[in-house]
């Protein structure tokens, strides 16, 4: 075991955790970074044309945007290792991160960028069915669902974009959304409505899920009137949100009653000397790629003035 | 192809896998999918490992039937056959010491 100290550790591998690496290697802080056992890259690993970054004229595939941000934080020095941190001990001036393989490192500074996580439906045979017609990523799983019928649930852009992508494998793809309107943005809207293949469940939620060894079929309740009614499909894809993954600095880090690290205002900064944090473990509103970089960089930015005033101190 | 693991296709399902006197791991996987890849490296270690566990992988993409017949509908799926039977099954990608824990009655 290392008694090394170093400057900073950062937990996460979106745009958040790549960009606080480009910024804190090329401040010379040797950052070591936790990309994930296995899911280095965050969200956009699991999205097609990323189209709203700034920067590509054309938009960029998901993962080939963050095999460009990895390769672009190691190129300056930032060190890589392909596993999660599993516990932390955040409250004393030297801070301790534990990976998945039992490695402790130790550091002055700690960047949190987890993340987030597909939000569920809650349902228990939504999670029985997992992997068996149940999903929350369209592009990995899509494929399966070849000349199916199939339900997405959702009203935001995720939900939109994932049906959308979705139409070019199913038969039929139907939006149970809960309100008569979505919130999606305009332009996915006019897309959404033009898209032949995608139909629509108004003002519904789904109540179970229906199917012994896969699914066969949803129950719905309109949210309105009460009426029960069931969906004959062959895949539910829930893309409802997400939650911050904040579980692993619980009790140490001031989170909010949705779970989301608080920060001091127009700063990365947490209640714990020495621990920022970015990306949409922070962010409840914007939650895009490029607010999560920006944030990356305010946080390198915050750890490496902070490491200036140990050094002063 | 590299290392421990074999390669199955629909053609040789039946000998390679369930007439296989050892269980055999079955890792259901494609080139578009970034976890199966995650994964990926994990499996040879495990493979090289240990005789007692077969890992044969399956491209999903070259082969129509097999996933199909098990009831595919998302990947990374891994199934453990024993004497021509699914005793278990692994769906998702998993960290390396949560797979070895999931298999270890096989390893």
């Amino acid at each position: 075991m290392s008694s090394e100290v170093r400057s900073v550790i950062i937990i996460g591998s979106g745009p958040a955790g790549y960009t606080a690496g480009i910024y804190a290697a090329r401040a010379n802080l040797a950052p070591l970074l936790l990309e994930g056992a296995v899911t280095s890259g965050g969200a956009l690993m699991n999205t097609t044309e990323v189209e709203n970054f700034p920067g590509f004229t054309d938009g960029i595939m998901g993962p080939a945007l963050m095999e460009s941000m990895r390769a672009q934080a190691e190129r300056f020095g930032a060190e890589i290792v392909t596993d999660d941190a599993v516990s932390v001990d955040l409250s004393g001036d030297v801070k301790i991160v534990v990976d998945g393989s039992g490695n402790e490192y130790r550091s002055h500074a700690v960047i949190l960028a987890m993340g987030s996580a597909y939000r569920e439906l809650g349902l228990a045979n939504e999670k029985r069915l997992s992997g068996h017609g149940v999903s929350w990523c369209a592009t990995c799983d899509g494929f399966f669902f070849r000349d199916k019928d199939i339900a997405v649930v959702g009203g935001g852009d995720s939900a939109i974009e994932e049906a959308t992508f979705l139409t070019r494998f199913a038969s039929s793809v139907t939006l149970v959304h809960r309100r008569d309107s979505l919130r999606a943005s305009k332009i996915m809207q006019e897309r959404a409505q033009s898209n032949p293949k995608l139909k629509f469940a108004w003002n519904s939620t789904v109540t179970d899920v229906i199917g012994t060894d896969e699914v066969t079929g949803l129950k719905l309740a309109d949210t309105k009137t009460g009426a029960e009614s069931v969906l004959d499909v062959s895949g539910l894809f829930v893309a409802i949100g997400h939650d911050p993954r904040s579980e692993l600095i619980r009790g140490q880090v001031d989170v909010d009653d949705e779970g989301y690290v608080k920060v001091e205002a127009h700063s990365t900064r947490t209640n714990l000397s020495g621990v920022f944090a970015c990306g949409d473990l922070v962010d409840h509103t914007y939650r895009q790629a490029i607010t999560a970089a920006g944030s990356g960089c305010s946080a390198a930015l915050d750890a490496e003035k902070f490491l200036t005033s140990l050094e002063n101190a | 192809m590299s290392g421990a693991t074999t390669i199955v296709t629909d053609a040789n399902f039946a000998t390679e896998v369930l007439g296989n006197s050892k269980p055999v791991l079955v890792d259901f996987w494609a080139e578009w999918c970034g976890p199966c890849k995650m994964i990926a490296p994990v499996l040879e270690e495990i493979a090289a490992a240990n005789d007692g566990l077969v890992i044969a992988k399956m491209n999903v993409d070259e082969n129509p039937i097999t996933p199909g017949t098990y009831g595919i509908r998302a990947i990374p799926t891994m199934k453990v056959f024993k004497d021509g039977q699914v005793v278990k099954e692994i769906v998702g990608a998993k960290p390396k010491s949560v797979l070895l824990a999931d298999l270890a009655e096989f390893l």
